[in-house]
């Protein structure tokens, strides 16, 4: 913080509600101006962070039509039975209109919470209903369990790269984000010993292991179920505690899910589950399995945060997994994102040849390694220009590397959209590469901010 | 001047009297690399018309907007874009063309204005004080040898100086280079923005905005915006309240406010603008304003300049806007 702004309270009132002030001359020379923001002195140290980016004002075009946005993190909700779950929700309106509209428990509807046992059972999850935290989306179990475990300056060891909203959430407790990196198996167990064992050396407090083990945002990569147990083993070993963030589990494009780290481990793993993929994510619907006493620390955190999760959500969401094929329309959303997903990897090797990209199984990006010497984050003015969309590599990392990489979705466009969007972006790979080695400059600069893009991009 | 051919109007509405309580337009978004900042300009405009008791509706440039406009024949639209199309005229052509009144600038005064190499050329020819610059193509770069034409403008120029896309608002791919090893990254973030960048000697004095109005006793200046930031002015120091300190009014002696006020006038009458602009300026140690550029349509957002300089100025702002309304309808 400027230590210029530690006066800011006592400035005085400005413009029309400002004192008689000579307008002209010497007696004009005020000693303070404004900042705008009569409150900036007040503000708590966690708010620094939270501020409007140029990045995040370049997004505000991606939600025009003309452009391909490869930026977005939002499902194909055009695939759901809208007229069927308009249907549903008027039942519960009008059958349990008093239930739905009411205050609930904090912990969450007790029905539901038996049919999150029933979804998180695909992944070889066995759990009881009391274990079952519901949530306003997996991203409010983050800030949760964050807000439960972490004091300013703990140590949270997560993936490079990793999930831009979790890094978002991490960075507002005042946690020190150490990154591990991952490789086509996911998280490295040698590098996380490796960093575990350094940290612990240098006295650091390490409170959780952040990980999204499947079909990783942004990373396209899954832990695979040999690494599995030795990530568990490691965690174990150090005292952290492993947060399995799964999203996309099942979004998988062949074969069965892989059990989650979960199901290997109950004492050691803070499960995070989410409809905001396998469904749609304007229910806010999510959850959290926990040990028993960390469960009950997050009912009553979230109940001091919320009172309670919408029991309108939640009893909506339980009616579509009554009485709709729910697992029939998982099923159709994995076609509808495999057939993307080709479109997308076939588009990548036919336009931008020199890039390397991963070829995610399931879930909704591909993390693209750029032509050397290209700067994703100083790129995206042109491909904005140029109508196409990304996430620039340093949305996610908490340290300003990954400039070199982009992040690209294919979950919301068409695979015709897809292709277009990308033959854009190799046009403006092109461009800046040219400018790159006609100014011989080497995009290996670092930026020093996590760029939080916004909902409809995380 | 603004509407060539008004659109026919119902019975009914011909009655109407749009002086009484006229129904505007407020454009805002468009596809411009400002669009977050214009769709939050148009949002505050609007909301400070409706209170002032006129009828307001907020657009986005898009396939319906046309249609919209013949639909509804507001009696005035206010183009709030920022950026691309909303700046260098080309909307304005549109709103000629479909005969609609429109506040500010006509697109011809438009283009040239929002060329801030050309916007300097006629400031300068007026008599205006501007900072020595060029106007470099990329493409020259690749014909002549980047490293050479680097090499002449630190000759010409030193440092500090300033390279900007020749276009474009928001401070969007402005970098101060005071270190040459930091040119060529420079050239390459002003070249993100667009295929031509001005460079410019960078002026020491006081950043300075001077907002310029149009209402029924003619032209005014609002009082100057002194900007002091800990680093650039650049899109971080604009957006979030904190790094930059305003000064309104500025910290000038009589002296120096006249000039900057008789310096903004000078730019708004030289490059015919109309109704409102805001001129960017340092007022160097000598003491001369150095005219950097002039905004048609100046941001209106929480922290923007215009705004601020009207409330110094002891303006109401529902009161102002609607009077720049009726200055566009006289």
């Amino acid at each position: 913080m400027n230590p210029e702004t530690s006066g800011a309270g006592a400035l005085p009132p400005v413009g029309a509600a400002a004192p008689e002030v000579p307008t002209h001359g010497p007696g004009a020379d005020a000693v303070h101006g404004t900042r705008l923001d009569p409150w900036l002195h007040a503000y708590a140290d966690r708010a620094h962070s939270m501020k409007a980016s140029e990045i995040r004002a370049l997004f505000a075009v991606a939600n025009r039509p003309e452009v391909v946005s490869l930026a977005g993190g939002m499902p194909y909700l055009e695939g759901l039975p809208l007229d069927a779950l308009g249907e549903m929700s008027h039942r519960v309106l009008a059958n349990r209109g008093t239930t739905a509209l009411q205050y609930g428990s904090a912990q969450g509807d007790e029905t539901l919470r038996e049919q999150i046992l029933e979804v998180m059972a695909l992944e070889g999850i066995e759990a009881h209903s009391d274990d079952v935290v519901v949530t306003t989306g997996s991203q409010q179990a983050l800030d949760l369990v964050t807000r439960i475990f972490i004091n300013p300056g703990d140590v949270v060891v997560a993936e490079a790269p990793s999930y831009v909203g979790a890094l978002g959430v991490f960075r507002a407790h005042q946690a020190d984000v150490v990154h591990v990196p991952l490789d086509a198996a996911g998280l490295i167990p040698a590098a996380l010993e490796e960093t575990l064992a350094s940290l612990a050396r240098a006295g650091r407090s390490v409170k959780l292991l952040y990980t999204v083990p499947n079909f990783h945002n942004p990373a396209g990569v899954t832990l695979s179920a040999e690494r599995r147990p030795q990530i568990l083993e490691i965690a174990r070993r150090y005292g952290v505690l492993v947060l399995e963030d799964n999203p996309y589990g099942l979004l998988g494009f062949e074969g069965d899910p892989i059990p989650a780290m979960r199901s290997l481990d109950t004492d050691g793993v803070v499960y995070l589950g989410s409809f905001s993929k396998t469904f749609a994510p304007g229910y806010r619907i999510g959850w959290a399995v926990a040990p028993h006493a960390v469960r009950e620390k997050l009912v009553l955190a979230s109940e001091s945060a919320i009172l309670c999760p919408s029991n309108a959500s939640q009893l909506a969401i339980s009616a579509y997994l009554e009485t709709c094929d729910w697992r029939g329309q998982i099923k159709a959303f994995c076609e509808l994102y495999r057939e993307r997903r080709d479109a997308m990897v076939g588009a990548l090797a036919e336009h931008l040849p020199d890039a390397s990209w991963t070829v995610p199984d399931g879930g909704f990006y591909t993390w693209v390694k750029l032509p050397a010497g290209l700067d994703s984050k100083a790129m995206l003015p042109r491909a904005v220009t140029a109508r196409v969309a990304y996430v620039p590599g340093t949305a996610f990392y908490a340290n300003g590397e990954g400039s070199d990489h982009m992040r690209l979705s294919f979950c919301f466009p068409s695979p015709e959209r897809i292709r277009e969007g990308v033959r854009r972006l190799a046009g403006v790979v092109a461009g800046e590469s040219e400018l790159v080695s006609l100014f011989g400059v080497s995009g290996a600069r670092t930026h020093d901010d996590v760029q939080q893009p916004g909902p409809n991009v995380s | 001047m603004t509407a060539a051919s008004p659109l026919p109007r119902a019975a009914r509405t011909a009655l109407r009297d749009p002086s009484a309580s006229p129904r505007v337009v407020v454009l805002a978004g468009g596809m411009s690399h400002e669009r977050d900042v214009s769709l939050r300009s148009g949002r505050r405009v609007a909301e400070a018309l409706r209170s002032a008791g006129l009828e307001v509706s907020l657009h986005d440039v898009d396939a319906d907007l046309l249609p919209a406009l013949a639909q509804g024949r507001p009696d005035l639209v206010w183009p709030l874009l920022h950026g691309a199309t909303g700046e260098d005229g080309s909307v304005r052509d549109i709103l000629e063309l479909v005969g609609v009144r429109y506040v500010g600038t006509g697109p011809r005064e438009s283009r040239v204005a929002w060329s801030k190499p050309i916007g300097k050329t006629v400031a300068a020819r007026a008599g205006l004080a501007t900072p020595d610059f060029v106007t470099l193509p990329q493409s020259l770069f690749r014909e002549l040898g980047a490293g050479r034409v680097l090499e002449s403008l630190l000759a010409r120029f030193g440092l500090p100086l300033v390279v900007k896309p020749s276009r474009g608002g928001s401070a969007l791919g402005v970098t101060l280079v005071r270190d040459a090893a930091d040119l060529p990254r420079a050239m390459v973030d002003a070249f993100a923005y667009g295929d031509t960048a001005l460079v410019e000697q960078a002026v020491e004095g006081r950043e300075l905005a001077v907002s310029v109005i149009e209402d029924a006793d003619g032209l005014h200046a609002l009082p100057a915006v002194e900007i002091v930031t800990d680093g650039p002015y650049d899109y971080d120091a604009r957006y979030n309240p904190g790094r930059t300190e305003y000064f309104t009014p500025a910290r000038l002696s009589r002296t120096e406010a006249d000039a900057v006020s008789a310096a903004a006038l000078a730019a708004h009458r030289a490059l015919g603008l109309r109704h409102l602009s805001r001129t960017d300026l340092i007022l160097d140690n000598a003491g001369v304003p150095q005219f950097l550029e002039v905004n048609v349509a100046p941001g209106m957002t929480e922290t923007s300049l215009f705004p601020q300089a009207a409330v110094a100025g002891g303006r109401d702002l529902p009161e102002l806007y609607r009077s720049i309304v009726m200055a566009a309808l006289a």
